[in-house]
């Protein structure tokens, strides 16, 4: 039992990478990339929402939205996944904003240290993205704070990956209109060839 | 007349919001091997981008700031489940190529960013037309790339073959390059080169300037 949450774990941090596999939560991953401190910030905040929100919305999805899930309320025939976006997204802004205010009066040291990257983090496509595949593999509760945690961190993997190379970049001469931006592009598409390697193994 | 040109005009060169705002990157990478699918998520981005943005700004004076973000959150989410139904009802096939990406524009950043960043301090027409410039900004951009990587990785626009694969008895090697995701990001890296040598002011500063080593020209002028 063990040796399947640890597969599940590696496959979400390296395997199936969020950022660099599948793309999500690019644009902060390619805006908050310039400094290791920040992105190491960016990191943490993103471990703990997903670990936070997939389960949550895990127990949302088997005792509310799934086809027979209302059956304890005595309503055997509902189904109602077509809301299920509003109520992801609802849960995700809900609960970054009761962990940044929780934060700001019992943890102020965290706060100041994570606050400003938290309103980010709603629209970080990683956090929502990480919810819909949740679903679309029907994780039971276990699995899912394995894989929210696990994606988490990947993420976070990347990012710092990525903030590493710039820092380092920034002392290399790079034609002027490639600068910036455009470099990094090309950067986080080397990237992605490197995270391919892991493709084919099965675990 | 010359503002309302302006805010419809400025996101698409001047202010693009994949090339400078690093806003909206996801969806381009990952919709774009397609050029026919590109273009309905191209329209159906720019419809919600621009409808929220109006409808923002319309109770922009009644939403207390401290919820904003899920007031927001709401009124995207319905025009985005919105469009999913119609896209389900008159395009089946689209929708399930699609499939999680139409829902994601509800955290694509365009939308949010607009919202926040313009709609909430400006008045209903010209937060629409900010909307409308910017989703034309995006399609702007997703299409270049679309048509990149499917002339060049299928060797057809829009389905129809132009250049005949081997596999289908022709002449020409489908490039499995082009059709990684992957490859957008070169793509769009190379674009915002070009982009930026037409438009200089975009170049951004480097932080240390690499000193000449060679004693003839160490008195170069810096470039630029």
């Amino acid at each position: 039992m063990f040796e399947y949450y640890l597969n599940l774990f590696i496959s979400a941090v390296f395997i199936e990478n969020i950022a660099l596999a599948y793309f999500l939560g690019m644009c902060t991953f390619l805006a908050i990339s310039k400094k290791i401190k920040a992105a190491a910030g960016l990191g943490v905040t993103v471990i703990v929402v997903l670990t936070i929100t997939v389960p949550i919305n895990n127990l949302i999805y088997i005792y509310f939205l799934k086809e027979g899930a209302l059956e304890w309320a005595g309503l055997p025939n509902s189904n109602l996944e077509f809301v299920g976006l509003m109520c992801y997204i609802g849960i995700i802004a809900a609960v970054i904003q009761i962990l940044e205010m929780f934060l700001d009066k019992f943890i102020p040291t965290l706060y100041n240290a994570l606050g400003s990257f938290l309103p980010l983090i709603t629209v970080n496509c990683a956090i929502l993205g990480a919810s819909l595949f949740m679903v679309e593999r029907s994780y039971l509760f276990v699995e899912s704070v394995v894989y929210g945690f696990g994606a988490g961190v990947g993420w976070a993997l990347a990012i710092l990956a990525l903030a590493g190379i710039r820092e380092r970049l920034k002392y290399a001469d790079i034609p002027e209109g490639l600068q910036g931006l455009g470099i990094t592009f090309i950067t986080v598409g080397l990237m992605c060839f490197g995270f391919m390697s892991f493709g084919g193994i099965v675990l | 007349m010359s503002k309302t040109r302006e805010v419809l005009l400025n996101p698409i060169f001047n202010d693009n919001p994949i090339a400078l705002q690093i806003l909206g990157i996801c969806s381009a990478l990952a919709v774009t091997s397609n050029l026919y699918v590109t273009l309905i998520m191209c329209v159906a981005l720019t419809s919600v981008v621009s409808l929220s943005n109006l409808f923002v700004s319309i109770i922009r004076h009644h939403i207390p700031t401290n919820v904003r973000m899920i007031i927001q959150m709401t009124i995207v989410a319905s025009l985005v489940i919105l469009v999913d139904e119609l896209l389900k009802a008159y395009d089946y096939e689209s929708s399930k190529t699609l499939s999680v990406f139409v829902g994601l524009i509800i955290t694509n950043c365009i939308v949010m960013g607009r919202a926040e960043g313009f709609a909430m301090q400006n008045s209903p027409w010209p937060s629409f037309l900010d909307g409308l410039g910017n989703g034309i900004g995006y399609s702007l951009i997703l299409i270049i790339v679309a048509t990149i990587r499917e002339f060049f990785g299928s060797g057809s626009l829009f389905g129809y073959e132009i250049l005949v694969l081997v596999q289908n008895g022709g002449w020409y090697p489908g490039n499995n390059f082009a059709l990684l995701p992957l490859s957008s990001f070169f793509i769009i890296g190379v674009f915002i080169w070009l982009l930026r040598s037409w438009k200089t002011g975009q170049i951004e500063e480097p932080e240390y300037r690499i000193a000449r080593n060679n004693l003839e020209t160490k008195e170069v002028k810096p470039r630029i």
